[in-house]
């Protein structure tokens, strides 16, 4: 859990993502997977569960800033999409502060999930490991940003 | 009050870094299981494997906390030993105890390792201090965990005739409570907790997104519709909103979390020897969250009993994790026997 900073639950205002959407996505993509694949090459990630994204497609949508990243893994490695989200087998969408309590390990994702804050569709099974692969993460003493603090 | 005779909190580990977080922030106990169906949370990607129980056992008994390993589905047909062999592996691993359900199982237990202490699973849906006294006479149980359908004065009958110690859910989500012999999830997918170790497993659970709503299945079987602002919950077939004479609603029960801090004090009096938090499924985040909250309940009613009072934050901290958007003292405070 956070100490001393918490990240407060906010929306950003609506011409952020009017912007967002308009500009290209493919950065975001490749942001998303290059972080990932640190965490496959640190041996973060459990091979049994990774095993199972093999070949499969992902789609995150952070809705108040337009950003979107599709993915795959393959051969050992996360890999940007650059084709239609609509062939993802799994698609995560929610605000960038509920994303960011994900990630510092501020919330838990059934609590978004339940508070509708954090939606998931797709392949259910599928995000079950992906989130219990990321739970199971122990993350390295490299976070030293505020927002990674727990 | 002294600590030595407050309740124990006992909190869920579906992982490593959850293990720790309950640790960190004040378990006196930790349950977890295998990444197999030998335990009743046996879900896509939780909980541990041979290298992360060693380290989680070493973290959590080198602080001087316990680690209970839930062995609490019942053999299979034709694949007893899966089951044998998880006990063997706790046996090895020096857990603290083992958490089990199927009679079968606890005989073997007892008579392969007579020191490894044994507790009785909800699985095991004991209701009664006879059925407690069995699996104690028999087995040499040590403690019961108590299905949540007994009311507080049920439960305290229980403790005064039983020499078991009784150990009671604390804090979680609710299903139809009916522990160990609910067999709606395997009506529904042919599966259950029983057998695989799940109820309603996700590869039968389909989230259905349309403008304005999003709609839950279950092998097919409508168990819910929620609109964009309402709360969702499991899809568990016990949590569904029925057609039932022309009226649609929680016809099974109401998607309610259970939390005892209101009646901790009366918990603590008749003798409870444990509170058991649920939610191995749930991150860590909801385990530290939880832990820390109850951890501090339990404190304030070992400093001062006659002044413990519910403090708002912690109800505040507890409903936000909570699933539904009520909290229930469920049956303990039930009039109805």
């Amino acid at each position: 859990m956070t100490k001393g900073f918490v990240i407060p639950r906010f929306r950003l205002p609506a011409f952020v993502s009017a912007i967002g959407v308009k500009l290209p996505q493919w950065p975001h993509a490749l942001a998303l997977t290059a972080g990932l694949n640190v965490a496959v090459k640190m041996n973060l990630l459990p091979e049994d569960s990774l095993a199972l994204l093999e070949n499969r497609v992902f789609f995150v949508e952070v809705l108040d800033t337009g950003g979107r990243a599709c993915f795959t893994y393959r051969d050992g490695l996360f890999r940007p999409v650059f084709y239609a989200p609509e062939a993802s087998d799994l698609t995560f969408r929610a605000n960038l502060s509920a994303f960011m309590q994900l990630l510092a390990r501020q919330e838990d994702p059934d609590t978004l999930f339940f508070n509708r804050e954090l939606s998931i569709e797709g392949d259910t099974e599928l995000g079950l490991i992906v989130k219990n692969m990321l739970d199971a993460v122990e993350w390295p003493q490299l976070p030293k940003l505020p927002i990674f603090r727990h | 009050m002294l600590r030595d005779k407050l309740p124990e909190l006992i909190c869920p580990a579906g992982s490593l870094p959850a293990l720790k977080a309950a640790v960190d922030h004040g378990a006196d106990a930790v349950y977890l299981g295998y990444k197999n169906d030998t335990n009743a949370r046996n879900f896509a990607g939780l909980n541990f494997d041979q290298k992360a129980l060693t380290e989680g056992v070493r973290y959590a008994q080198s602080r001087g906390r316990k680690v209970l390993m839930a062995i609490n589905t019942f053999a299979q047909p034709g694949r007893v030993a899966d089951w044998q062999a998880a006990v063997d592996g706790a046996a090895d691993l020096g857990v603290d105890a083992v958490i089990l359900a199927d009679v079968g199982l606890l005989d073997y237990a007892k008579n392969r390792y007579p020191d490894l202490r044994l507790h009785l699973s909800v699985q095991g849906s004991a209701t009664s201090y006879e059925a407690v006294n069995f699996a104690h006479r028999e087995f040499g149980v040590r403690r019961a965990v108590l299905p949540r359908v007994l009311t507080l004065a049920q439960v305290e009958l229980v403790i005064k005739n039983t020499p078991v110690e009784i150990e009671i859910f604390g804090f979680g989500s609710l299903c139809v409570m009916n522990e160990g012999r609910c067999w709606l999830s395997s009506y529904a997918t042919g599966e259950s907790p029983n057998t695989v170790g799940a109820c309603s497993p996700a590869k039968y659970v389909k989230w259905e997104k349309s403008p304005g709503q999003m709609t839950t299945r279950l092998n097919g079987i409508l168990i819910d519709r929620f609109g964009d602002n309402e709360s969702a919950g499991y899809p568990t077939l016990c949590k569904g909103r029925f057609e039932v004479n022309g009226e649609t609603y929680y016809a099974l029960e109401e998607p309610t979390s259970l939390n005892v801090l209101e009646i901790l004090p009366e918990i603590a009096k008749i003798g409870v020897a444990a509170i058991k938090v649920e939610g191995r499924q749930r991150s860590p985040a909801y385990v530290a969250q939880v832990t820390k909250t109850l951890r501090a309940a339990l404190d304030a009613l070992a400093s001062d009993s006659e002044r413990y009072h519910v403090k708002p934050a912690w109800q505040a901290d507890l409903a936000k994790v909570s699933e539904g958007n009520q909290a229930t003292l469920g049956a303990y405070n039930r009039p109805w026997r």
